[in-house]
């Protein structure tokens, strides 16, 4: 009989008994991060809280966030929590934003996170008879390493490619048959246009399943993936911070991310107040690590904006699922007292067959908010009738207004004018901030 | 028997117009029409040139926004109330114009007008069946 499930006992389990668990875990993580962490004391201790407050889950609330700059004072040994010769590995973000995040793993950390990527793989169909092709970036980057250890867990013949060059890829993948795919999914696509370039169809190749994050994507590219590959495509998440891939993951009914739970407690948060939502609520995502022993972060600050729901799954599994993230807390802005995520711009363009590729400009004139979308606009869109023009600014200006609630003025401009740095576009131009 | 505009999307920044115009007789273009339509935001540039074809693919290739569209060219004899005799007739023939505009250099006996309408069939037989001429491709390479 095929594998359902990597640890069932976990995967499966029933609420109270793991709330049970989460409760024994945490307190134990306390006293570890009190103990041996001084940079994490010191702000319990300036709140107020001692280790034996926190009783069980129910207490969590009580204790200090953790954000990214909390990462940045304390680099690179800052909130280790156990002596360096019992570290085995570090993995590293890009450092593209800001300074690095360096996250340090003991043996038992490895096994953890890589038992949370097997999760993964068996949620995807994966078997020890798959072919696993790994095409994630290895190194200091987590997807690769993350992947490649949990398809080895599952016993899937694991091809350990990194990402880039494209043409050994498929190489690999038509001559070695790889039935699963791990990338990120703009890579993914990549590699679809690749293969119908060079004229295979989707029935052509033998994969089945794709598990791609590390980047945000949206439906639409979902189902363009599915199609030109001819698979299934599962979404992943995690950061570095929390171990890297695996955190959370997909099942066969493709709505929200199963969040292994009995290594990674969920809260959401409202990101003004910090105060948690109930379930259901739209806020900022807070993971803490109930038993990672080296770099066990509490009340991690994601700063993704997203949905938890334990809505019962028809794959079996207990654990609570989030939704994909919607937006960053960094990227939200409030314009006439209004939240707007770019990320929601870029659905309705996407909906009213436009490209992505627009430019939010937000001002105070007037004690007002303006708040502006520049869109670029393609050949086919453009004519040389000005009221028509008039007349696509305003329905995507409507769409808008219904998605966020305010309207702004929408201008559409030429192709590639909008202002790139280091080939990413610039999204927001928030003048209100230079005042 | 239409002749082809080409059309370039302007933004509303200084000295877009001037690379424009720089760029097409760089490349020997002579404008032979030119008309622009504007909003606060953009402006539309409608042109006829003596080279379509290599003109559209030099804006292209300077990255501007271009669409090429057929319009009708009629001949107006050089004389008053001329004009108008062709609006009605297009009037009459219930064509709706979008807009007109005129060529910058004349004949002897005429000027060319650039209709842009809805239905270019329609609109050259309703100006044919009146009596008036149509401006060919050939007749804008002449100028
Ligand atoms: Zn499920």
């Amino acid at each position: 009989m095929e594998q359902r499930y990597y640890q069932k006992e976990f995967e499966t389990m029933p609420l109270e008994e793991m709330r049970k668990l989460q409760s024994e875990k945490l307190v134990k993580q306390v006293k570890h991060v009190y103990d041996n962490v001084p940079y994490y004391r010191n702000l319990m201790d300036e709140k107020g809280v001692k280790p034996e407050d926190i009783k069980g889950i129910d207490d969590l609330h009580l204790l200090p966030f953790l954000t990214k700059a909390d990462l940045r004072d304390a680099y690179p040994y800052g909130l280790l929590a156990k002596p360096l010769e019992e570290c085995v590995r570090i993995q590293s973000t890009s450092g593209t934003t800001g300074r690095r995040v360096v996250a340090f793993y003991t043996q038992k950390d490895v096994d953890l996170w890589e038992d949370c990527c097997a999760r993964a793989i068996i949620a995807a169909g994966g078997t020890n008879k798959d072919v696993c092709q790994v095409a994630y970036g290895y190194g200091l980057f987590t997807g690769g390493p993350g992947l490649n250890g949990g398809s080895h867990r599952v016993g899937c013949l694991t091809l350990p490619m990194s990402s880039g060059n494209t043409e050994r890829q498929i190489q690999f993948m038509t001559d070695l048959s790889a039935t699963i795919l791990c990338c990120t999914p703009s890579y993914a696509a990549y590699i679809g246009e690749t293969l119908k370039e060079m004229g295979y169809g989707p029935d052509d190749i033998p994969l089945k399943a794709g598990i791609f994050g590390a980047e945000p994507w949206t439906e639409e590219m979902r189902c363009g993936i599915e199609e030109t590959l001819g698979i299934k495509a599962y979404d992943i998440y995690g950061l570095t911070e929390t171990s890297g891939p695996g955190v959370s993951f997909e099942c066969e009914e493709q709505t929200g991310m199963h969040v292994n739970e009995d290594h990674f407690y969920a809260e959401i948060i409202d990101p003004d107040t910090g105060e948690v939502l109930p379930e259901g609520s739209k806020g900022e995502l807070v993971f803490t690590s109930l038993d990672k022993e080296a770099f066990p972060l509490l009340r991690y600050r994601t700063r993704d904006i997203c949905v938890l729901s334990r809505k019962k799954c028809s794959c079996g599994r207990t654990l609570i699922k989030m939704s994909k993230p919607m937006g960053r807390t960094d990227d939200m802005l409030i314009i006439r007292g209004v939240n707007v995520f770019p990320s929601q711009i870029e659905t309705v363009l996407l909906n009213e067959g436009y490209q992505p590729n627009y430019q939010i400009v937000v001002d105070r004139v007037n004690n007002t908010d303006t708040f502006e979308v520049n869109v670029e606009m393609t050949p086919e869109q453009f004519t040389d009738k000005v009221s028509e023009v008039l007349a696509k600014e305003k329905a995507l200006a409507n769409a808008m207004k219904t998605m966020l609630g305010i309207n702004p003025a929408v201008h559409l401009v030429a192709p590639k004018t909008i202002v790139r740095s280091e080939g990413k576009a610039v999204r927001v131009i928030d003048k209100r901030k230079l005042v | 028997m239409a002749i082809k505009q080409l059309t370039v999307f302007v933004p509303n920044r200084q000295g877009t117009l001037v690379s424009i115009t720089n760029t097409l007789a760089a490349h020997n273009i002579n404008i032979r029409a030119l008309s622009i339509a504007e909003t606060e935001e953009f402006g539309i540039l409608r042109l006829i040139v003596n080279d379509e074809a290599t003109a559209e693919r030099t804006l292209a290739e300077a990255d501007y926004l271009i669409k090429v569209v057929d319009v009708v060219g009629v001949k107006i004899g050089d004389e008053p109330g001329k004009l108008t005799a062709a609006l009605d007739v297009l009037d009459k023939a219930g064509i709706n114009m979008e807009y007109l505009y005129a060529f910058m250099a004349r004949t002897e006996k005429h000027a060319y007008v650039v209709l842009r309408v809805e239905d270019n069939a329609v609109a050259e037989n309703a100006l044919v069946n009146a009596g008036f001429h149509l401006v060919t491709e050939a007749d804008v390479n002449k100028l």
